[in-house]
């Protein structure tokens, strides 16, 4: 186990490299390019023995995953916004064919207009696809999410793709140090690929096959009951990975101070160290809050969130990301959780830190002040007041102090 | 019978989706007078259930094909003509398929 101050891109590209991969395939985007460009030097070098496959868009690089995943190979892809977005039919299609690929999203917002900035609105747009979905808050948690995706995905009990995902920029180009365990350690946690099914021409399948109205129903019902078992799995490997690595894995949610809190913060990736660091001050000024760090987006963990949340007086979700034309994908999740239950904490959510906006201290304050003077359904935070919005006279969320 | 993860499926499937249930008006008559065994026939069934060797030995499987015509289209000596589709196998068809099955889906 080495320590090293690495870029966040870096820790992803040394995570993948012990994992082992044999085809890697991936095309260039911002800000996710330095993690193919590290994995390619790797090949190129020596270094990292795999097959890189050079392709000419992202939907080529996931069908190629895809591919040689089904041939039982170990393989690994990357991208963000629109490369995940040009993914998208083929998430659908891996996450159908059941095949354990894993993919990294570094969280850029989606165009139009064209931005190259961080939210989380790429990943979040792929989850009705049937991959899951893991969420990083920092460079070292990144990292430690590859080893645990590869061992998810290949369980015979999931066979689904994971994506785990970190924010672009802020952690992605951030520099952090980042514990890199050996080669041992990661294959005594990671043992060598099994594939259930594999295509062979010794004993011949078929993926992918066409199938009529009398039998598609229960391929989906299959991965919905999957995703749901899968909970219990992912919190098996966190627990192996905290006694293999010695350092603690959060699996599905952290709950930071919400044992007596009256009012929690709820949110994803990098955002939840701030929150934390709120939490602190006004913890010392008295305030019972805490924080519950979403870490499993997909399958979504109703029975650990409403058990976890269920206490509280304000729950309080700011969320990176937003379903136009009804409200924050998180926030509305979450309230299904507690519908028809006997606990009902006001549920409050906001959208903020779209393409690349900060959120910073102010945000949150503002959040829970909002939240604490009556529940919100959606509202936008730190709506700029000296744009005019052409067709818009009076912006909602805009308050005049 | 079950459904495995990701409906992976063992070759053969294509022997039991049965396509000539898709035909609705007509069905190709192999007259057998004119044949050359030129094979167009065959090549041109998109089914590839077309079987014959040698002159006046051609035949469509009835189980698999649609009925698109192609062969009737293609015969460069006119040997194959679309006839209306009928709810039941022709007896004389039959003499040249081994399958089992095949027979029991011909009417007396």
């Amino acid at each position: 186990m080495t320590k090293k101050l690495l870029e966040g891109s870096q820790g992803i590209a040394e995570a993948v490299a012990l994992c082992r991969p044999q085809v890697i395939a991936a095309y260039p985007i911002t800000p996710q390019t330095h993690i193919p460009q590290e994995l390619a030097d790797m090949v190129a070098n020596g270094k990292l023995k795999a097959e890189w496959v050079n392709v000419e868009s992202e939907h080529s690089a996931a069908s190629v995953v895809l591919g040689a995943s089904a041939t039982g190979v170990r393989v690994f892809t990357a991208s963000s916004s629109q490369g995940i977005l040009l993914m998208n039919e083929v998430l659908f299609n891996i996450a159908g064919m059941r095949l354990p690929v894993v993919l990294v999203c570094v969280n850029r917002a989606i165009s139009a207009p064209l931005n190259i900035w961080n939210d989380q609105q790429d990943s979040i747009s792929q989850r009705d696809t049937g991959v899951i979905q893991l969420y990083a808050e920092d460079n070292q948690e990144a990292a430690d999410l590859v080893y645990q995706a590869y061992r998810i995905a290949e369980d015979h009990r999931v066979q689904l793709p994971v994506m785990v995902c970190l924010d672009g920029y802020v952690l992605s180009h951030a520099w952090e140090t980042v514990d890199i365990p050996s080669q041992a350690q990661v294959d005594s946690f990671l043992p060598p690929f099994k594939p259930l099914y594999k295509l062979d021409p010794e004993n011949p399948l078929s993926f992918g096959m066409y199938m009529e109205p009398d039998k598609y129903l229960e391929t989906r019902y299959m991965i919905q009951h999957t995703m749901e078992q899968s909970i219990g799995i992912i919190q098996d490997v966190a627990h192996d990975f905290e006694k293999i690595f010695g350092r603690p894995a959060t699996a599905i949610i952290e709950e930071y101070q919400t044992h007596d809190a009256t009012t929690i913060l709820v949110g994803m990736g990098s955002m939840v160290s701030l929150f934390k660091e709120e939490v602190d001050q006004l913890r010392s000024q008295g305030q019972k809050v805490g924080v519950l760090k979403l870490v499993c987006y997909r399958p979504f963990p109703k029975e650990e969130l409403y058990q976890s949340l269920k206490r509280a007086k304000h729950v309080v979700v700011i969320e990176k990301a937003t379903s136009l034309g009804f409200g924050g994908p998180v926030a509305s999740e979450l309230r299904s959780v507690f519908y028809g239950c006997p606990h009902q904490p006001a549920i409050s959510g906001f959208i903020a830190g779209l393409g690349g906006r900060d959120i910073t201290a102010e945000t949150v304050k503002t959040a829970l002040n909002k939240a604490h003077r009556h529940p919100v359904d959606t509202e936008y935070l730190d709506l700029r007041t000296d744009l005019e919005l052409e067709g818009i006279s009076n912006p909602a969320g805009q308050h005049k102090k | 019978m079950k459904l495995t993860i990701g409906g992976v499926s063992q070759p053969g499937t294509s022997r039991e989706n049965r396509t000539g249930s898709w035909r609705v008006n007509s069905r190709p008559s192999h007259l057998h007078k004119t044949c050359t065994a030129c094979d167009l026939c065959a090549l041109s069934c998109p089914e590839g259930c077309i079987y014959g060797k040698g002159r006046n030995t051609y035949y469509s499987d009835l189980t698999y094909c649609k009925g698109c015509g192609n062969c009737a289209d293609v015969c460069p000596v006119d040997d194959i003509v679309m006839v209306p589709e009928e709810k039941s196998l022709p007896q004389e068809w039959m003499v040249f398929s081994d399958n089992q099955e095949y027979k029991s889906m011909a009417t007396s």
